[in-house]
């Protein structure tokens, strides 16, 4: 358990202004490894711009990001992916006209590699390395029992089994820690449940740290382990699921005073 | 599994099509059935063609709209004819000279895909149209203004006149000005056109089944979740915009070989030209390899088929470009399509032999 100690994820005083208004405010949050965390909040908390400032989307004003021992903060958006962190987005971003396979092996693309003249020439190279490419995908869609689906365009697919797609495009990446920004939003309960079988599964079975966003609080209480949350850009309190949802403070926050 | 031989198959009836039309035309004019109007326009055809499914790579595989494919078409076309008439004493054997000019044209212009690429790529959509609208004027109108010269000195530049360029005696202009070069070797004919289609279909189709390609897809189809998972966005956009303008710089070396001259006139090179090989693009189907070729075959013919028209012509030509647009658009006629193609043909008798 000595692992479990160091914490995979670091973050200190992250701030970030947009014009006049504070959008994250002095954000801390300690995940550790394998941990399956949630960060949770309010509409307009400001939950996505910390996912956006994690990524690199945004840069912050203030504040440190640090994956195990390195200094992710202010670097790129795909380097910040190389580091280890991957992401899924609240409103699902797919590569509509590729197909479910290509999805993923888009994902495999730094893990892999051949130049684009053995590409073009077809090299022995291409060839032994897309076979590769192939298996590996296939074996992430038969995760997510989408090895069916692999030939269809990954725009016509169902919407529960494109969230599942983006999950597994981003695994397809390696990454050390898994973001995931509203996985069970539009997701009838049983659509939800499944999702929620899905999550531990990655977890367990690839041995993953998983911090999600989420306002469905029977997916948040049946899956997180500790909580943060976040009202009007601050952290309202951080700490073990259900004391965090029976807390006084956070009722009130979700359900205004009396 | 069976992904890879459709994707064979697709190909193959690509290479298949051309290989066809080229065999076809090579009968019809052993049996003197061609026009010389007709022969005259095989290799511009090739040239289209090989513009449209190179822009293609830009505006549909990349998806970004560039209305600037002439000016890197100009470049490639003034780069190898420089080579050819500069070497056309020294290197006699003309097939080896030719396919160094192409490379030369292929090189110059990629090289300008990629440094004007750079810089202008950080627009998107419409500004990066017009800013690549300009880049391609930019180009058309300095090498029109543009004296080099050769003499014993070495290379002599100057973008007033050609006095300017102070030769020697032994001296001789190679680019004059807006006369352009003129006495290129005719290296260019419809076999070495044919030829180079096949090359560059070759290029741009596998480049689009390769990791590179499927990079350069992600970005058109999501940029920031390309970016989210670990894509080199700049690297891509870089090398399918450069892809793309060597291509060009080839059709344009395909171009200043087939006539004795080369001038780099607005009707050649102007923004005209690009927006029409974006209509072959646009017409063929965006991202549709095989059918911006065909699209650029028809819309080339089309105009010379209606010279018995006469002052119609051009009313009819627009009017078969808007029902071509509605055919192949048209969500209707798509699925009107669907239900009467040969392949739901060939599954209905299929279907009906097993009873």
């Amino acid at each position: 358990m000595t692992q479990d100690m160091t914490p995979l994820l670091n973050v200190t005083n992250l701030s970030i202004s947009f014009g006049g208004l504070r959008a994250v405010d002095d954000f801390d949050i300690t995940v550790k490894k394998g941990q399956l965390y949630g960060l949770i909040g309010p509409n307009g908390a400001g939950k996505t711009t910390v996912f956006n400032l994690l990524t690199g989307v945004y840069r912050p004003d203030v504040g440190k990001i640090f994956l195990e021992d390195e200094n992710i903060t202010n670097m790129k958006t795909m380097d910040i992916n190389k580091a280890g962190v991957g992401r899924t987005f609240q409103n699902i971003r797919l590569f509509k006209k590729l197909t479910v396979l290509d999805n993923v092996k888009v994902g495999l693309h730094n893990r892999f590699h051949y130049s684009t003249l053995e590409g073009i020439f077809r090299l022995p190279r291409y060839r032994s390395i897309e076979k590769i490419m192939n298996e590996e995908a296939y074996k992430l869609l038969k995760v997510f029992d989408l090895e069916n689906e692999a030939d269809y365009l990954a725009g016509n697919l169902p919407y529960g089994k494109q969230r599942k797609l983006e999950i597994a495009r981003t695994l397809a990446t390696n990454p050390k820690l898994l973001l995931l920004d509203e996985p069970a939003a539009g997701m009838n309960p049983n659509e939800t449940k499944d999702l929620m079988k899905t999550i531990r599964f990655v977890r367990d079975e690839f041995d993953m740290t998983i911090l999600l966003i989420e306002h469905d609080m029977k997916l948040v209480a049946g899956i997180c382990e500790e909580l943060t949350v976040l009202n009007f850009g601050k952290v309202l309190m951080s700490g073990e699921t259900n004391a965090v949802l029976n807390d006084s403070r956070v009722i009130t926050a979700y359900l205004g005073e009396d | 599994m069976e992904k890879i031989p459709k994707i064979w198959r697709e190909n193959l009836i690509t290479y298949g099509m051309v290989i066809i039309a080229y065999a076809v035309m090579q009968i019809l004019i052993s049996f003197g059935l061609v026009s010389r109007l007709v022969q005259g326009l095989l290799v511009p055809l090739c040239i289209y063609v090989i513009l449209a499914v190179s822009l293609n790579l830009t505006v549909g595989i990349l998806g970004e709209l560039s209305l600037g494919h002439a000016g890197f078409m100009c470049l490639g076309a003034f780069a190898g004819a420089f080579f050819s008439k500069v070497t056309v004493d020294a290197i006699t054997f003309s097939p080896v000279r030719f396919f160094l000019a192409i490379l030369i044209g292929a090189a110059v212009a990629g090289l300008f895909g990629f440094l004007i690429g750079m810089p202008v790529l950080r627009f998107r959509g419409d500004y990066l149209a017009i800013v690549t609208l300009a880049f391609g004027e930019i180009i058309k109108n300095v090498i029109n203004a543009l004296f080099v010269g050769l003499d014993s000195n070495g290379v002599h530049f100057s973008l007033s006149d050609r006095a300017a360029l102070g030769l020697l005696d032994d001296g001789d202009v190679i680019i004059n000005g807006a006369q352009g070069i003129i006495g290129t070797p005719q290296d260019s004919n419809f076999t070495v056109g044919v030829l180079l289609v096949l090359l560059t279909l070759f290029i741009v189709m596998n480049l689009i089944r390769s990791r590179d390609g499927r990079a350069i897809m992600s970005i058109r189809d999501n940029l920031i979740a390309s970016e989210s998972i670990g894509i080199h966005v700049t690297k891509y956009k870089l090398m399918a915009f450069s892809i793309s303008a060597a291509l060009a710089g080839v059709a344009g070396v395909l171009y200043s070989h087939n006539l004795n001259s080369v001038a780099a006139s607005p009707r050649a090179f102007g923004y005209n030209m690009s927006i029409m090989i974006l209509v072959f693009v646009v017409l063929g189907g965006i991202g549709n390899i095989r059918g911006s070729m065909i699209a650029a075959i028809v819309l080339t013919l089309l105009p010379e088929m209606l010279r018995g028209l006469d002052r119609y012509r051009m009313l009819i030509y627009a009017i078969v470009l808007i029902v071509m647009m509605l055919f192949n658009w048209s969500p209707k006629i798509l699925e009107w399509r669907e239900r009467h193609s040969l392949r739901e043909l060939a599954g209905r008798l299929r279907g009906r032999s097993k009873v």
